[in-house]
């Protein structure tokens, strides 16, 4: 039938036969929102004039962009997202619940086959697990809202084929990050990546939700794979409900096929101001670091954390290093203390954060000092993203951040390769 | 009349440069929001623009956060339209939704206080400063009822949902 995920998933949920190019209206099965979008949503929504929200099972806000509260204003958009919850009678997560793409996840909202909403842009994420999910506005999440419906444009489609076994050291973060420095930070724009090959097959769930994280990275309306057995198990393990597993026919019609083969991969970094800026470990090993930071909706899962605490286990970070460490969620804190990570985080002189998104968007915990340089296993680097223009962000692995921390500039992790 | 307005950066302006965290979270009114509009970039930039002008940019206006307090501070800040190379698309969508016109088409020909003209109907911008038009991707049909309605809530409003325009 020559289709691909994209267009089937959309065809499934619109009621016709949906082609590249082509504008649908579909049915969406999960939506959500921030507390960076919340705000706006809600206006948006009691603009339109509608009393109910179209199914209070399938909308949530979840509190994680600057939570806890910073400041007065901040608290008073939590406050609105708690009010508009209780007058509709939502389900939220507030604060220490942790970063909305985990949190969606997690709780088992969504499942293979899904078309899913999120007002961030991020929501790409679940791609990983076979879900058409892309991000929008406030005011498109309020449409969902208020019609269990939105618009789409079907996307054409890129195929990538990752090859090769990744060395030991190197991650998929540094897989991401070397396609976004191939194909540019415009380089999907609009369209629909499907990610295939042995490197990914071989990869954990979590370690698959880093690379479809980062899809809008490169423009992407989503980053997606096919259900394996490991997707199967995982959101089996995680969601009740009915999984439709959903694969590109054999003769899908892609824009375009790209292959990689990641058998030499080294650590890779994301230089400032761009995510497409990226470089080897090794072309940037003398720059000086103020701050490392480990979490995010990319990088805070409980294999991140494991893949850190290796590295850091027994040692003390370098002086003067700050070292902040943020679980995505509250489960992979909790996880992560009866693993014993967190006593070896703490005791290596790191300060752990609330399950959240941490400094990531600089309106808190960490922002940076005139002229510091932060590493950050977060997806983005922009000027000023961690609260100051005037600092450096560069992106990297777990294990680049954690091998970081112990010397206070930019080091390949591939040093304590016995450890991982 | 109607300027152009241009960064010194030409490409990848994001949501960030555009409406920084510090501030979307901080401040709720547009139009207080407005005097923010790339302060990490150019802080004074918010100053230069008068109601009706345009903005023009290079290739991939628009990308990273979905934050939509981007177009709304953009469109607060008296712009009406952006013209850019190309759109990242949750921008894209975002824009029209709250009523800012996005226009693709060769930006290189176009510099800072150049006076414009927009003429949709015809897929045209006219450089009157240069005595040029350009030609533009023409502006969907859908994009376009949501402008003449000043926004996407206003059309979902009236017609209570998009049949029509499928």
């Amino acid at each position: 039938m020559r289709q691909t995920i994209a267009e089937k998933i959309l065809s499934e949920h619109s009621g016709r036969r949906a082609k590249a190019g082509d504008i649908v209206i579909s049915n969406i099965d999960f939506c959500f929102g921030q507390d960076g979008t919340s705000g706006m949503i809600i206006d948006s929504f009691k603009k339109m004039g509608i009393e109910k929200v179209f199914n209070t099972d399938r909308f949530t806000m979840i509190i994680d962009h600057s939570s806890p509260s910073p400041n007065i204003g901040v608290s008073a958009i939590h406050a609105k997202i708690r009010n508009f919850a209780k007058e509709q009678d939502l389900r939220i997560f507030d604060i220490g619940c942790g970063v909305c793409h985990q949190i969606v996840p997690e709780t088992g909202f969504v499942t293979c086959g899904d078309l899913v909403l999120g007002a961030d842009s991020h929501t790409c994420t679940y791609g990983a697990i076979n879900v058409l999910s892309t991000g929008v506005g406030s005011t498109d999440l309020a449409i969902a809202l208020a019609s269990g419906k939105n618009w789409f444009k079907v996307p054409e489609t890129i195929k990538m084929v990752l090859n090769g076994k990744l060395p030991k050291g190197v991650f998929s973060k540094d897989v991401v990050l070397k396609i976004i420095g191939d194909i540019g930070a415009d380089g999907a724009t609009y369209k629909s990546v499907e990610f295939y090959g042995p490197v990914i097959d071989s990869m954990s769930v979590e370690a698959r939700f880093t690379i479809s994280n980062m899809a809008v990275e490169m423009g992407a309306k989503c980053g997606l794979m096919k259900a394996d057995r490991k997707t199967m198990d995982w959101i089996k393990k995680h969601s009740s409900r009915e999984m439709k597993p959903t694969e590109a026919d054999e003769d899908a019609r892609y824009v375009k096929t790209l292959e990689y083969d990641f058998t030499d991969l080294e650590p890779q970094i994301a230089r400032p101001h761009t995510v497409d800026n990226v470089c080897s470990v090794e072309e940037v090993s003398d720059v000086k670091i103020d701050e490392v930071f480990i979490g995010t909706c990319t990088n805070g899962r409980l294999e991140d954390l494991e893949i850190a605490s290796k590295i850091l286990k027994g040692r003390k970070v370098a002086s003067g290093m700050k070292l902040l460490i943020t679980p995505a969620s509250r489960k992979i804190f909790l996880d992560a203390i009866k693993k014993g990570y967190i006593d070896i985080f703490v005791s290596a002189g790191a300060s752990v954060n609330n399950p959240g998104c941490g400094p990531c968007v600089g309106t808190h915990q960490g922002v940076l000092a005139d002229g510091e340089n932060a590493l950050s296993t977060a997806n983005r680097n922009f000027k000023g993203r961690m609260g100051n223009p005037n600092g450096n962000i560069y992106l990297g692995s777990p294990a680049t951040a954690a091998a970081t921390a112990l010397t206070g500039k930019i080091s390949d992790p591939r040093e304590y390769k016995r450890r991982l | 009349m109607a300027f152009a307005h241009r960064l010194t950066m030409k490409n990848d302006i994001n949501t960030d440069y555009i409406i920084s965290g510090r501030y979307k979270f901080k401040i709720q009114d547009p139009k207080e929001l407005a005097k923010y509009i790339f302060v990490d970039l150019e802080p004074d930039f918010y100053k230069k623009v008068k109601p009706g002008d345009v903005l023009v940019a290079g290739e991939n206006f628009g990308c990273g956060s979905s934050r939509e307090q981007a177009p709304v501070a953009l469109r607060a800040s008296g712009l009406t339209a952006v013209l850019a190379k190309s759109f990242a698309r949750i921008f894209y969508r975002n824009a029209f939704n709250v009523g800012l016109c996005l226009i693709e088409c060769e930006t290189n020909f176009v510099d800072d206080m150049d006076e414009i003209e927009l003429d949709i109907e015809n897929n045209l911008v006219k450089n009157i400063s240069k005595g040029v038009n350009i030609e533009i991707k023409p502006v969907p049909k859908i994009m376009r009822k949501f402008l003449e309605k000043g926004g996407i809530i206003e059309y979902f409003k009236e017609h209570g949902g998009f049949d029509e325009i499928v």
